[in-house]
């Protein structure tokens, strides 16, 4: 198998490569590929032409101070070697490291993940835990976007057509926090049939100040368990509490069914997940 | 397209159509068939090389994508006719049957050697989770890569393939 023909170019900058979306309206990004090729493959997307960002050095590229910053096309490999952010913040090894397998992870990017927003990828709902700001340039400069605006639907966001995204920044997590994902992964794909990432901070008395929890592979996006977050905060983060809030995350959420998961399992999956990854946000926020 | 690929120490430039995958190049053009296209989704690791010292599936990444890159196969992996350590371990321990799986394996194999001299088994069977072998049911395999980590920590200088070693200089054995 081998995709339809397409142009191609491998642009040096940012702004070279927005101008070529610009020029070419049935242009797409090839960031890390595993995603695009696999569906340009079985013809199911057909660009004519393919922008590839993997020559722009910028956009790869890991810096961590107050805030852990991403460059768009830094591979999972490259998070996953980063002992400074994967010591902070443990979500990202418990979240990449399961994704697809060693192969996948050393040409994967996290730039890509969020941009093709897979219903079932495992970041959508890592970073909305972890509240990231991404960073998006187009035609009409640069612009930052809340990822609870960025996902729209299914494979859909907030970037234009002619936007790239550059760069993700992750609020490191101040004082008592602990952040923790857990998936139910496809047992043929490894995809989430049903992932969540949870945040838990806590005040100097033990209570949860904050908490969020974002949810993959459940609808048609990955989506905030805004019920249980309510349900949690200000609460100790006992076993039985977190079981309780756990109980709520499935309320109010999109919740698709298909052949292997019905949608009433899916929601069980979720509490369920919910609730261990709680658990573990709550053991790690000591 | 022209692309300027060196592939197991040799540099060659070619004209390619940008839709051409990394695997038909290997095979089609260079006549390199040792990389296998076995699932050709993304799934079996059968294709898997080494582009610039990390080990890719190259069913699914474009040729054009290599462009300037290093690009090391199956066949680069012994040197001067001498056995890689990763080779000898599957001779040795019956690492395989039927051999459709093998030329990716021992790339997904050499990498993990490569990441961490010594490995447990357990870090040898996840690190091998993109490589599927209809064939031994793994045990062989696992065996075979350890014994490649005990030969390699035995005798570490002068086992870098010599594609390698001519490349970008990213690896070491
Ligand atoms: C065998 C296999 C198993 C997998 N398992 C998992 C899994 O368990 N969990 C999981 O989450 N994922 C999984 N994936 C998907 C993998 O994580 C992809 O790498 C990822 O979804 C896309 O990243 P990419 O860099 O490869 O992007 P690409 O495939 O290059 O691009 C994906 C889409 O995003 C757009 N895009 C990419 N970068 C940008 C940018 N900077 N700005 C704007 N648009 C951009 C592209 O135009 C394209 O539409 C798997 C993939 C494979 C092949
Ligand atoms: S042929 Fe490339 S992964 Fe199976
Ligand atoms: S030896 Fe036959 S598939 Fe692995």
């Amino acid at each position: 198998m081998f995709p339809a023909e397409f142009d191609y170019t491998a642009p040096a900058t940012i702004d070279e490569a927005i101008r070529l979306l610009q020029q070419r309206d049935d242009a797409k990004i090839l960031a890390g590929g595993h995603s695009l090729l696999p569906a340009m493959k079985l013809r199911l997307m057909t660009p004519a032409m393919l922008v590839d960002i993997g020559k722009i050095p910028e956009l790869r590229g890991i810096e961590i101070d107050g805030s852990l910053r991403l460059g768009a096309m830094t591979t999972y490999r490259m998070v996953l070697d980063s002992q400074a952010a994967c010591s902070r913040l443990p979500i990202l090894v418990d979240s990449i490291s399961k994704i697809g397998d060693k192969q996948v992870r050393n040409m994967g990017t996290v730039g890509g993940s969020l941009a093709h927003a897979d219903p079932a990828a495992d970041l959508t709902a890592v970073m909305l835990a972890l509240d990231a700001r991404l960073t998006a340039r187009g035609p009409n400069g640069e612009r930052t976007i809340a990822i609870d605006d960025f996902f729209v639907d299914m494979l859909m966001t907030a970037l234009d057509p002619a936007e790239l995204l550059t760069r993700i920044e992750i609020p490191l997590p101040q004082g008592r926090a602990g952040t923790a994902y857990a998936k139910f992964a496809h047992p043929a794909s490894g995809y989430a049939v049903v992932g969540v990432a949870a945040l838990l901070s806590l005040a100097t008395d033990g209570t949860v100040q904050d908490c969020r929890i974002g949810v993959t592979g459940a609808g048609p996006k990955a989506q905030r368990a805004r019920a249980a977050e309510d349900a949690l905060r200000g609460q100790q983060p006992t076993a039985d509490r977190l079981a309780d809030a756990a109980q709520q995350a499935a309320d109010g959420l999109d919740i698709l069914g298909d052949i292997f998961a019905s949608a009433d399992y899916r929601a069980n999956l979720v509490r369920v997940y919910t609730r261990r990854a709680l658990e573990q946000a709550a053991a790690r926020a000591g | 397209m022209e692309i300027t690929v060196t592939v197991n120490g040799k540099t060659s430039t070619h004209n390619v159509p940008p839709r051409m995958l990394l695997v038909h190049y290997l095979r089609e053009v260079l006549g390199l068939t040792g990389t296998h296209v076995g699932c050709d989704t993304s799934q079996c690791g059968a294709c898997v090389v080494l582009k610039d010292g990390i080990s890719v599936k190259s069913c699914t990444v474009l040729a054009v994508q290599c462009d300037g890159a290093n690009i090391v196969t199956v066949e680069g992996l012994a040197v001067n006719g001498n056995l890689h350590p990763v080779q000898e371990g599957f001779w040795e321990e019956h690492g395989l049957q039927c051999g459709f799986c093998t030329p990716g394996v021992m790339m997904a194999a050499y990498q993990i050697l490569q990441d961490n001299p010594n490995p447990s088994e357990e870090e040898i069977r996840a690190g091998l989770e993109g490589s599927l072998c209809r064939c031994t049911g793994y045990h062989n395999i696992v065996r075979a890569v350890k014994y490649a980590a005990e030969k390699m920590k035995a005798a570490p200088a002068g086992q870098t393939p010599t594609a390698v070693a001519a490349g970008s200089g990213e690896a070491v054995p």
